[in-house]
């Protein structure tokens, strides 16, 4: 209870007051590196941060973590000899277990023998109706499919931009191996522990 | 997890009422199977003497090959326990039977849905329209053998999309080359709109006569677009003068076909759904959906998946709640100081889901058995100095900045009262209850995961305004922030999901009725599976959808102001109220 | 209009003894200065998506810094409507209605995957696939939902946009009042008046749609 009418709205008032004061204290603490500095966007986005905290896009962007979700995209290895090998085999894991069924994927057929063969002739995702829920690539058995950070994807024509097929969607590994470093370790692991078992 | 403590009443109400009373035989069904005629005098017998006086869920599902319709019910006791679950059949050709709007006024909306989406009417129903769908609307959506118009496959994976797809846009497909479909031989030539007629004439009939000088009244309709509905959401009101005399609620602007398309989906799939239910408590929702199906497959979550679970949960809730008091001050006219001070808050909580999960929204992270990862190195150390220092931290500089506020006070102390007998027959739950006086937090009342083991209070408030259920927000974050230092200190090591990670999950056969205590109240989740890898029904008791229907008795009588503040605190978010 | 065709475009320099004192800017240059740095959004949230809305008015993100944060609800004076979140069949009429009350110059951002063509729920019988089945879109924006320096990535697309507009070609200058898109309403489903010939033709096989659109699956796809 507020002992005097009015008291209540001071004690709010003072609140924003200490706010207000706390952008410029903070500001001045840090002596004008606290923005377009990298220990500035730290502090900005720690949990112990007071004052001021916008983050200036696009001059500074918020790094994204590596679980960031985003399009999908397809991951090639580049052998020796600048070959790139596309990882993907289209056994059509991520078109099954897609919730709006937006990848659509044409598995390449050998011209002579009219066998099927493990990569995909034809993969497009539609990008417009992707709802960045990461099941595909937690389902891949050939860790082919992953997920971008990559969100600046605004356009002004959705029919031709918003539509990725194969071409737009191969990145090489080393760009998987840079934004999900974790993940990119545990998976050589993996796959090097299946070929000492399949070679055993 | 069986339904044994229920059966005992089951078996009484059998004794009761023989003729009128059967076991459902289904394999992997529960409840008792009702007639039709005496369904109101059981209901009674319920509320009155067997003490079952909150009917949480009133629900339908279609069974073409049977030629018949079930109507579902739930009836919870607000002293605790699980739920009790009657069904009525009907015929599939001719779905009538008795509504329980009388007994149990709650129920109104739930049936008008199941009028509107399955066809099945309610005789004695105050105002039986549709409710998601539009007046004029072809058919009943959730019926078997109706199909939308961008139709491909009865279920999910389509065929077409491996391993030979040509990949067209949808609109390709249909001969109108849209989503439209239209009965033959309709000439939209000179088609007049259907209008509001009978919304306004439910309106009138609804309207309380006032005392003193006879004036003119007026209707208003506030939304869909208006600033302060949260959401497209439309109240057709009557005035007189300032003063309301009648209160509609109109939805269905937001109708984006979970459940049809829940029916499509397979058991997985569903889970990124639920994320847009709700969607500020996406994790919630997904612990809902997960806590259901695992009711049904019987599988036992480990320990560590557990304790991330009520984690996760629990910082929704208090980025939920955060809202909830940043947007109610909006609504009050404090222009957005409250709010962007509350959202700086929730920006923390949004930056641990994106680290841990990936998103800061559809966080998509519970899976049956556990959850989708672990937390990544370095991550508990974050969330212990959110736990410890600074969420409790903002929640005293939010209650220092806002509670005493003699503006505050002034507009929301005595107004909006809801009385906690209205409250539990109109089937509210959640903090708009507790505010009410009704101390029935699920969590304590029907427990779930590991809350039976931690240690929190029930906050229940006393006067059931406005001003009430603010406070009894604010201080269940500071009840959140309790339990998520005792599972920041007490989370065990071990693994994170029961059994390999599965893409397609065979459900067994047989329906489930699984709920949590959501931010915003009950949130429940019926399932009927049919052995498959898709559901074969699949409905979600929407809290803030139920507790809508207070909304007309709690703003009657105040002047049109309040009615903005009246809706903060009842706190909808739409994608929850339409699905 | 015939007097500035007569113009021969003459490319201007700054003699050296005025380089400090004068700059040459173009009448185009400045009028789209002034304008794509005040654009004012409506405050038109559908769903999901407007919380990212709301998250990029706020402190973090502040929109703000490029002229955009008073966000009107009144259409009459928003200069750009962001269509976040899913636009239904019910709810359409209100959009165009609301877009026709709009003063011109005025802009469409497409947010999220459910404005630009729909997103998950396309397959839906009471969702719209996409926003520009109704309103001309300026700006899509891909993400479900778009976080906000996705969004403010698609705001700075449309300031992009609006540097390529000129006085001479803007409509709102030219003789004739705008045109207003016709409401959809409301019968079995939505009705688009533009399209009632259309709908008259083909309603009749209605009921055989399914069994016709299996078959237009199977036949080779005609884009």
């Amino acid at each position: 209870m507020a002992p005097l009418p009015g008291f209540g709205m001071l004690k709010g008032l003072w609140v924003t007051f200490r706010r207000l004061v706390d952008t410029y204290r903070v500001d001045l603490r840090w002596r004008g590196k606290r923005y377009r500095s990298s220990e500035g966007l730290q502090d900005r986005l720690s949990y112990k941060t007071r004052g001021i905290f916008t983050v200036q896009y696009p001059e500074e962007k918020i790094p994204p973590p590596e679980n960031f979700r985003y399009v999908p995209f397809l991951v090639y290895d580049e052998l020796e000899g600048g070959e790139r090998k596309l990882r993907c085999t289209a056994c059509g894991m991520c078109a099954r277990v897609c919730p709006p069924q937006c990848i659509w994927i044409t598995r390449a057929v050998d011209p002579e023998t009219n066998k099927p063969l493990s990569q995909p002739a034809e993969f497009v995702i539609e990008a417009d109706v992707c709802m960045n829920c990461g099941l595909c690539a937690e389902f891949c058995p050939f860790d082919a499919i992953q997920m971008d950070h990559n969100y600046e994807l605004a356009s002004r024509d959705r029919w031709s931009d918003l539509r990725f097929d194969l071409k737009k969607l191969s990145k090489p590994a080393s760009y998987h191996a840079a934004i999900h470093p974790l993940r990119d370790q545990q998976e050589t692991l993996e796959r090097a522990g299946k070929k000492e078992e399949g070679a055993a | 997890m069986t339904e044994a403590p229920a059966s005992v009443t089951l078996s009484d109400l059998a004794q009761r009422f023989p003729e009128w009373v059967s076991a459902d035989g289904r394999p992997g069904y529960q409840g008792d199977v009702v007639t039709a005629g005496h369904l109101r005098e059981i209901a009674s017998a319920l509320k009155t003497d067997f003490g079952y006086d909150l009917l949480s869920s009133v629900t339908a599902a279609d069974y073409p090959v049977e030629e018949l319709q079930d109507v579902i019910y739930h009836f919870s006791k607000s002293t605790g326990g699980q739920p009790l679950e009657l069904k009525c059949r009907v015929p599939r050709g001719e779905p009538r039977l008795p509504s329980l709007v009388a007994i149990f006024p709650g129920a109104e909306l739930q049936e008008r849905e199941a009028w509107d989406l399955l066809g099945i009417r309610f005789e004695g129903h105050p105002d039986l329209r549709r409710i998601l769908t539009w007046e004029g609307f072809e058919g009943h959506p959730l019926r078997k053998d109706w199909h939308e118009p961008y139709f491909n496959e009865e279920v999910k994976p389509f065929k077409d999309r491996w391993p030979n797809a040509k990949q067209q846009p949808a609109e390709q497909r249909t001969v109108l080359k849209d989503n439209l479909k239209f009965p033959p031989g309709f000439n939209p030539e000179g088609w007049l709109q259907q209008d509001d007629e009978a919304l306004y004439q439910a309106l009138k009939r609804e309207a309380v006569d006032t005392p003193g000088l006879i004036s003119d009244r007026i209707i208003v309709n506030l939304g869909p677009q208006h600033p302060s509905t949260h959401g497209v959401f439309r109240m057709a009101v009557l005035l007189e003068g300032e003063t309301i005399v009648s209160l509609k609620p109109v939805m269905g602007y937001l109708h984006r076909n979970h459940e049809k398309i829940g029916e499509r989906n397979s058991w997985i799939m569903n889970i990124p759904y639920t994320d847009r239910l709700d969607y500020i408590t996406s994790m919630s929702n997904n612990f809902g959906y997960v806590t259901a199906v695992e009711k049904l497959t019987g599988v036992s979550v480990p320990e560590r998946a557990e304790y991330l679970r009520v984690m996760m949960a629990e910082l929704t809730r208090i980025a939920s709640h955060l809202i909830s008091i940043g947007f109610l001050l909006n609504d009050l006219g404090a222009f957005y100081t409250p709010s962007l001070y509350a959202l700086k808050e929730r920006e923390l909580i949004l930056d641990v889901f994106e680290r841990v999960a990936g998103s800061r929204m559809m966080c998509n992270y519970f899976r049956f058995g556990g959850v989708a990862a672990d937390l990544p190195p370095g991550e508990i150390e974050r969330i212990r100095g959110l736990a410890f220092e600074r969420l409790p931290r903002s929640v005293a500089e939010l209650d220092r900045y806002l509670t005493d506020s003699e503006i505050v006070r002034a507009r929301c102390e005595g107004i909006g009262i809801l009385p906690p007998e209205r409250a539990l027959a109109q089937s509210v739950t959640g903090p708009l209850l507790r505010a009410s006086g009704v101390a029935y937090d699920l969590r304590r009342a029907d427990p779930y995961s590991i809350y039976d083991r931690l240690d929190f209070d029930v906050v229940v408030g006393r006067h059931g305004d406005v001003y009430d259920r603010y406070r009894v927000r604010l201080e269940e974050i500071r009840q959140s922030i309790r339990i998520l230092q005792q599972v920041v200190d007490g989370i065990p090591e071990g693994p994170i999901l029961a059994g390999k990670p599965a893409w397609s999950t065979r459900v067994p056969a047989g329906e489930v009725y699984g709920r949590v205590e959501g931010p915003k109240g009950e949130l429940g989740f019926y399932l009927v599976s049919d052995g498959k890898a898709n559901p074969y029904r699949y409905h979600v008791r929407a809290p803030c959808f139920i507790n809508l229907t207070s909304l007309a008795g709690m703003c009657r009588g105040h002047k049109i102001a309040d009615v903005v503040t009246i809706l903060g605190s009842v706190d909808i978010t739409l994608g929850e109220v339409d699905r | 209009m015939t007097k500035t065709d007569a113009l021969i475009p003459v490319e201007p320099t700054v003699p050296a003894e005025l380089q400090g004192l004068v700059t040459l800017t173009s009448l185009d240059r400045i009028y789209d200065w002034g304008r794509r740095n005040s654009v004012w959004p409506m405050l038109f949230g559908l769903a999901c998506c407007a919380f990212e809305m709301i998250c990029t008015a706020a402190s973090r993100f502040d929109f703000s810094r490029f002229g955009m944060e008073v966000m009107r609800a009144s259409p009459r004076q928003a200069d750009v409507m962001i269509v976040s979140g899913t636009v239904t069949k019910k709810m359409a009429g209100q959009v165009v209605r609301l877009y026709n009350q709009m003063a011109e110059p005025r802009y469409v951002i497409a947010m999220g995957a459910c404005a630009t063509c729909g997103g998950p729920f396309k397959e839906g019988y009471s969702v719209v696939s996409g926003v520009d089945k109704f309103l001309p879109v300026d700006v899509y924006i891909p993400g479900c939902p778009p976080t906000p320096q996705a969004l403010l990535n698609g705001l700075i697309e449309l300031q992009k946009k609006i540097d390529t507009e000129s006085i001479r070609t803007a409509r709102w200058y030219q003789k004739g009042p705008g045109e207003s898109i016709p409401v959809p309403l409301l019968g079995p489903d939505l009705i688009d008046p533009r399209r009632t010939e259309e709908i008259n033709l083909l309603s009749g096989a209605g009921t055989t749609k399914t069994a016709e659109s299996q078959s237009q699956a199977e036949e080779p796809a005609h884009d």
